[in-house]
Order: C-alpha cells, then structure tokens, then sequence
C-alpha cells in the first residue's frame, strides 16, 4: 500500500514536471497516470487468427484505442459473502445426485499472482468444464457422449491470504469440435479471474503436459509461441494425494501495478 | 520480478452452466447476474437492451457481457455490506442465449458522472467463442449530450465512431429503455479500448 502511494505520487509529478517544462497550461500532455501495466500483447493471442475460424466475424478488425487511466484504474466487482458455497471448489461432489461422478480424480491448484510476483489474495477464481467422457453439460452441446448424472463441470473458489487456491475435480475428456475436419479440443479446464481491478480481468484454460492435440489446437496454437506453456499445468507428486488423485500446479499472472524505475533497476 | 502475464484464451461457447447459470437455468447459483439495481436502489430505474452483432451482421446466442458502474450519485461500489444497505450491485454478467432475439437485458439505475470530466457510462466486456482475448468498450447515454461533449474518453475517439458508444433512450410501455447493440465488426464497429 506505502509502495503504491510513491508510484502514483512519482508518476503525479512527473506528469506535473513535464507539463509545466512544456508550458502547456490549457492541457495537459501526459495522461493521468495509470496504475496497471499494459495487457502484454507478446503474450495474447491476437483478435483474427485464420485457423481458429470463429474468429473471423467476431474479432474487431480495428486497432483497440488507448485506454484512459479513468477506465484502467477502476477497482474489481465485490460480490456477497454468501457467493461462494462448503462445496463449490469440490467438482467431484457439488453436483453428487445418487453417487460419485465417474473418471479420474484430479487436484487442481496453484497461486493466482501478479506480474511483480505478488500473490492476489481473497480473489475469485470460476472454472468449467466437460466430464470424464468429454461431454459438456451445456444444451447447445451435441456431442455424442454420455452426461453424467453426478458431475455438472463447474466450481469456483476465492484464493486463500496466500493468494492460492484448490479445486478438486475430475479429469476433463477432449472432445470434437466443428472447427474443421476431424478437430478435437485438447482436455482442458476454463477459468474465469477478476485481480484487484477491473482491468486485471482474465478468462484463460487449463491444459495438461504431454496432451498430444496440443499441437494441432488452432486455439492453443494461435496463443504466441513464447507463451504458450504458460497455459499448461505441471504434474507434481507434491499435490498428489497417495490413494486418492493425482495433482496439477497451474499458477496464474495477472497484470500487475506499476513499479518506479526505482524499483525497476 | 517479473513474470509473463498469463495468456487469454476464448470463453468458449460452453460458459453458461459455470458463469451465468440461474440464467440458464442449471442447478448451481450465479455470482453475478443481470440486475445491477433492484427496486430499492436509489436512482432513475432503467433497462439496458441489445444485441451483440457479428460482421455478417447475424446477433451472436452465446456472448457473454458484463457491466460495471457507479450508482446514481456516481459512486462505485466498495463492499459487500453496501450491496446489502444500497440493493445496487455494481455488477452485472448477463449471456445472449436466452432471449429468442439473442438480447442481453439489463435492469439498472442511470449511473451519476464519477468526475467532472466524465459523462455518466457503464463500462463493459465483451466475451465470446471466436474472441480470443475479451473486448472492453464503454456505453453512454444519449440525453446526457453536454456531459459527452466534454467527455476525456469520448472526445478520444474519433469523431465519426463515437455513435457506437452511445445507448439511445426510449420510453417504453414498462420504463425507460436504453437500446445499445455491440457490433464486433463491419461500418459500425464498435469502438473498443486497449484497458
């Protein structure tokens, strides 16, 4: 909090340092500062991508404009106490109607943190899924699977002081897609984050090391090659639980606060 | 330290039953939803309504939107008890698949301006299968003209796109009706901003 105070003092007089050097009393030349670091378009997927063909009529064509600090500044949602349930962050039994949901047990967990490696604390963090067998619980979904009567997919949790956070769940099955012919989505788990401030917002997947549609996925694929394994969780004997589920580290970096070149150096 | 954000990827087609489900009718309760401010909540009670379009012009069924605002004195919400004592959220998450025309309907109070050189606006996200990384645009209103014209983020966009973020007032047989379309592509291109 100290720390945040200096960055915005210092950018404040920058900013008052430059425009008065400038003369220009009627304006000023610099922006209000902002508090975030940019979205790392080095690390997003850009918006039209020929292979993932969806993209076509729904990505913007024009370049983004430059956010004001008025917009990027603006705190995250708050929500009920009562929002998250005893059971949400256990997938294997907040759905349970007359017995366990079928296939491979999994612990998924990790911090979410920021860019400068500061946990995020208290934190929401959704995730959704398809089962065991590959099928989603949506209604659009057509996939000839079975649903399965003790498993709905979806789960969310707030991330402890430590900024951690812990689903138990079932293994998620690839399944087919219409992009084009014989397309099958790797097993993968959506999540859906907030961070501190409304711009932190995040909605990215989950997938597994070693999957092999990893590599013919347009959707992981069109992620820039430096980025991508960021996307992939790590098997660890550390969380997984002798007799009972193996265990996922996915640790998730959110857009931090900006540090003073001080700081930086 | 500094680590790679981590990458975004599309909500996918499928969010519904995780993100949105009492609106969608699964047996699991929703975070957020469409009400930003029920009846006790102080201010000019409106409704919000479009549909998010996509370059053929075709409205999109599984687009996921939310809004964030001030309540009517222009004040963001800070905490949970406030939601309890104002019956103003702050936040809405509404999907596009369960109106037959593929609207979003939001019922809200017309925020106040949060600062002299801001128009009132809700701020919103778009998400959708086919968009890689969620969009963030802003909506303002069309009978707060004087406030838009000395607007710092509308007089950022050029001139001849401002219209995309304009909502346009009705009054309706039920209320007041602000009618805002998205359009992700095409002459009217929805402005959207690099937050």
């Amino acid at each position: 909090m100290e720390n945040l105070k200096i960055d915005q003092l210092y950018l404040y007089l920058l900013r008052y340092i430059v425009v008065k050097e400038t003369n220009n009393t009627q304006e000023s030349i610099l922006p209000e500062p902002t508090l975030l670091n940019p979205r790392d378009w080095q690390a997003h997927p850009a918006y039209l991508s020929q292979d993932y063909k969806s993209t076509s009529l729904r990505g913007p064509t024009r370049p983004l404009l430059p956010a004001r600090a008025s917009m990027q500044n603006l705190r995250a949602p708050v929500y009920g106490q009562d929002a998250i349930s005893a059971l949400d962050h256990d997938l294997t039994r907040n759905a349970v109607r007359n017995g366990e949901p079928i296939g491979e047990r999994i612990i998924v967990t990790g911090h979410v943190l920021d860019e400068n490696g500061k946990p995020v604390p208290h934190t929401l963090v959704e995730i959704w899924q398809a089962n065991a067998a590959g099928r989603y619980v949506h209604k659009v979904d057509r996939h000839q699977a079975p649903l399965d009567p003790n498993f709905l997919g979806a789960g969310r949790c707030l991330t402890d002081k430590d900024g951690r956070y812990r689903f138990l769940t079932i293994k998620p099955g690839a399944y087919p897609w219409g992009n084009h012919s014989n397309a099958w989505r790797p097993n993968h788990i959506h999540f859906s984050l907030f961070g501190n401030y409304f711009a932190t917002r995040l909605v990215t997947q989950m997938y597994f090391p070693g999957d092999p549609l990893l590599a013919f996925d347009p959707i992981y694929q069109g992620t820039p090659e430096n980025a991508r394994e960021l996307l992939i969780s790590r098997f660890t004997l550390d969380v997984t639980e002798p007799d009972f589920a193996l265990g996922y580290d996915f640790d998730i970096v959110l857009r931090g606060e900006r540090q003073t070149p001080m700081e930086m150096r | 330290m500094t680590l790679k954000q981590t990458p975004s990827q599309t909500v996918g087609p499928y969010f519904a039953y995780g993100l949105t489900p009492q609106q969608y009718n699964y047996d699991m309760s929703s975070v957020f939803d469409a009400v930003i401010a029920d009846n006790s909540a102080k201010g000019e009670h409106i409704q919000v309504i479009g549909q998010v379009l996509d370059g053929a012009g075709k409205p999109i069924a599984d687009a996921m939107l939310e809004f964030l605002q001030a309540d009517a004195d222009g004040r963001y919400i800070a905490s949970t008890d406030e939601i309890v004592s104002t019956g103003f959220t702050g936040y809405a998450r509404i999907g596009t698949g369960t109106d037959v025309q593929q609207r979003f309907i939001l019922q809200t109070v017309k925020p106040g301006a949060t600062a002299a050189n801001q128009a009132p606006h809700i701020n919103l996200i778009v998400f959708m299968r086919g968009l890689l990384v969620h969009a963030f645009t802003r909506l303002y209103f069309d009978d707060e003209a004087r406030a838009n014209s000395e607007d710092e983020i509308l007089n950022s966009v050029p001139a001849d796109r401002r219209h995309t973020l304009i909502a346009k007032r009705e009054q309706q047989a039920g209320g007041v009706v602000y009618r805002f379309d998205i359009q992700m592509q095409g002459q009217d291109e929805t402005v959207f901003f690099d937050v």
